[in-house]
């Protein structure tokens, strides 16, 4: 269970390539193996320092996000009703969340096993999932997947599923039902309330 | 239990119209989730953080592979019930080949030689034969679940050799440390929903929900495509 952990945390992953276009598998296997050596090479980052963690993740993983992508489809169909303030107050919001959410499991997959297969992409996708397995004895491996649409800006990332369960559809029905009984500025202050509670226990239990 | 029954006539009562329909009983299921926190705070999550602490990562993964090994003949069982005999096979390989070579099951050598671990009990062959989930379940000290896993459920215990262990004795301490290792096991998955989630019993249901279908679809089930806006 150690190991899904470490894929949620890795699941930030998906950054860090060069300008030119990289196929989608070759990126996110860079990514990947470019944190995980990060991790092992720097003690601080082993033992779960999160100053260090978040940066690696904002430096490494964060720019090959669709953020703007991701939290609309995690807010689904009240997107269309929010305004371009509320947007981008909510882009910002959830994108702290997830931050801070895999920023205190990163360090846990500095020695998880990888296998990356290779994929047939044809020139003319624009939209794949890249799958990767994090293996392990005794149990199933876990399946990690990217969900990646192709960008002017090269692929990007805008959702991710660990053994299936997909990070967008779960924040969908929960931002719903905040969205429903207390409207979109009733997110907002949801997402604020509870990134302001991170932060506190974070910061105590976080060296 | 006559408590639980309790919570369940009152609400049965309560209005669903805002509710998920997925999740018909969720005031019921939020009371129960409420106990089972307050169990596994009392009880199971010492426990579990205690067994860390006093038991290396090797020899906890030897515990977990022993139980996990006990699993590979049901697993494989059901995956003859589903039709998938390739699979079937392979999990019998798995269970002959760690029971000895791996010495009862404490080293999962079949995994190293690319006998993969599958997932399966009876809740996910009723879904191959078409058998819906029906409305979602949480259980007393069990967790999540469906009507239909949990209708499963008798049969996958009938089927467990730790819970057909005797004498009782043997099985109610092989019974208490398998439970109790798979709580070590969650620790860390735990503290994340409880990290991510902003209604930790929403994240949950929904995990699970998607988890199962994934399981039932074994990692490929039919890609729905979220809505564009």
């Amino acid at each position: 269970m150690k190991s899904m952990l470490a894929a949620a945390a890795l699941a930030l992953a998906a950054g860090a390539a060069p300008a030119q276009v990289m196929p989608p598998d070759a990126l996110v296997k860079d990514v990947m193996l470019d944190i995980q050596r990060y991790i092992l090479e720097d003690k601080d980052l082993r033992g779960g320092d999160r100053v260090k963690t978040i940066q690696l993740i904002e430096q490494k993983a964060l720019p090959h996000f669709n953020q703007l992508g991701m939290t609309a489809l995690a807010v689904g169909v009240h997107w269309r009703k929010a305004t371009p303030e509320q947007k981008k107050r909510l882009v910002e919001e959830f994108r702290t969340l997830i931050l801070r959410t895999y920023a205190s499991s990163l360090s846990a997959f500095a020695d998880q096993k990888f296998e990356f297969r290779p994929m047939q992409i044809k020139p003319t996708d624009t939209d794949v999932t890249v799958p990767v397995r994090i293996v392990q004895s005794g149990t199933q491996p876990i399946l990690v997947e990217y969900d990646m649409e192709k960008t002017p800006n090269g692929w990007k990332c805008y959702d991710i599923r660990i053994a299936g369960i997909s990070l967008v559809v779960n924040y969908r029905t929960e931002f719903g039902i905040i969205v429903r009984d207390k409207g979109i500025d009733g997110l907002v202050e949801a997402l604020q309330t509870k990134n302001k509670s991170l932060d506190k226990t974070q910061a105590g239990a976080g060296k | 239990m006559l408590a639980l029954g309790l919570v369940l006539a009152a609400s049965g009562c309560a209005t669903t119209g805002a509710g998920d329909p997925r999740d018909p009983l969720e005031t019921m299921n939020r009371g129960v989730l409420a106990f089972n926190d307050a169990a596994d705070a009392a009880l199971l999550l010492p426990a579990a953080r205690a067994y860390r602490v006093v038991l290396p990562e090797g020899l906890r993964g030897m515990v977990r592979n022993f139980f996990t090994n006990l699993d590979d003949v049901w697993i494989g069982t059901n995956n003859l019930l589903q039709g998938k005999p390739a699979d079937a096979a392979s999990d019998g390989l798995r269970f002959l080949f760690n029971s000895t070579l791996g010495f009862f099951g404490l080293i999962d050598l079949a995994s190293e030689v690319g006998l993969e671990k599958h997932n399966e009990d009876l809740g996910q062959t009723l879904a191959r034969w078409g058998v819906g989930e029906g409305p979602y379940l949480m259980l007393p000290l069990l967790g999540p679940s469906t009507t239909r896993d949990t209708a499963a459920l008798p049969v996958d215990w009938l089927a467990d050799p730790v819970l057909t262990a005797r004498p009782i004795a043997l099985r109610n301490s092989l019974t208490a440390v398998r439970f109790v290792a798979r709580r070590e096991e969650l620790l860390d998955t735990t503290r994340a929903l409880e990290e991510a989630a902003l209604d930790r019993y929403v994240f949950l249901r929904e995990s699970y929900l998607q988890r199962r279908k994934s399981l039932v679809y074994d990692g490929r089930p039919p890609r729905e495509r979220p809505p564009a806006e």
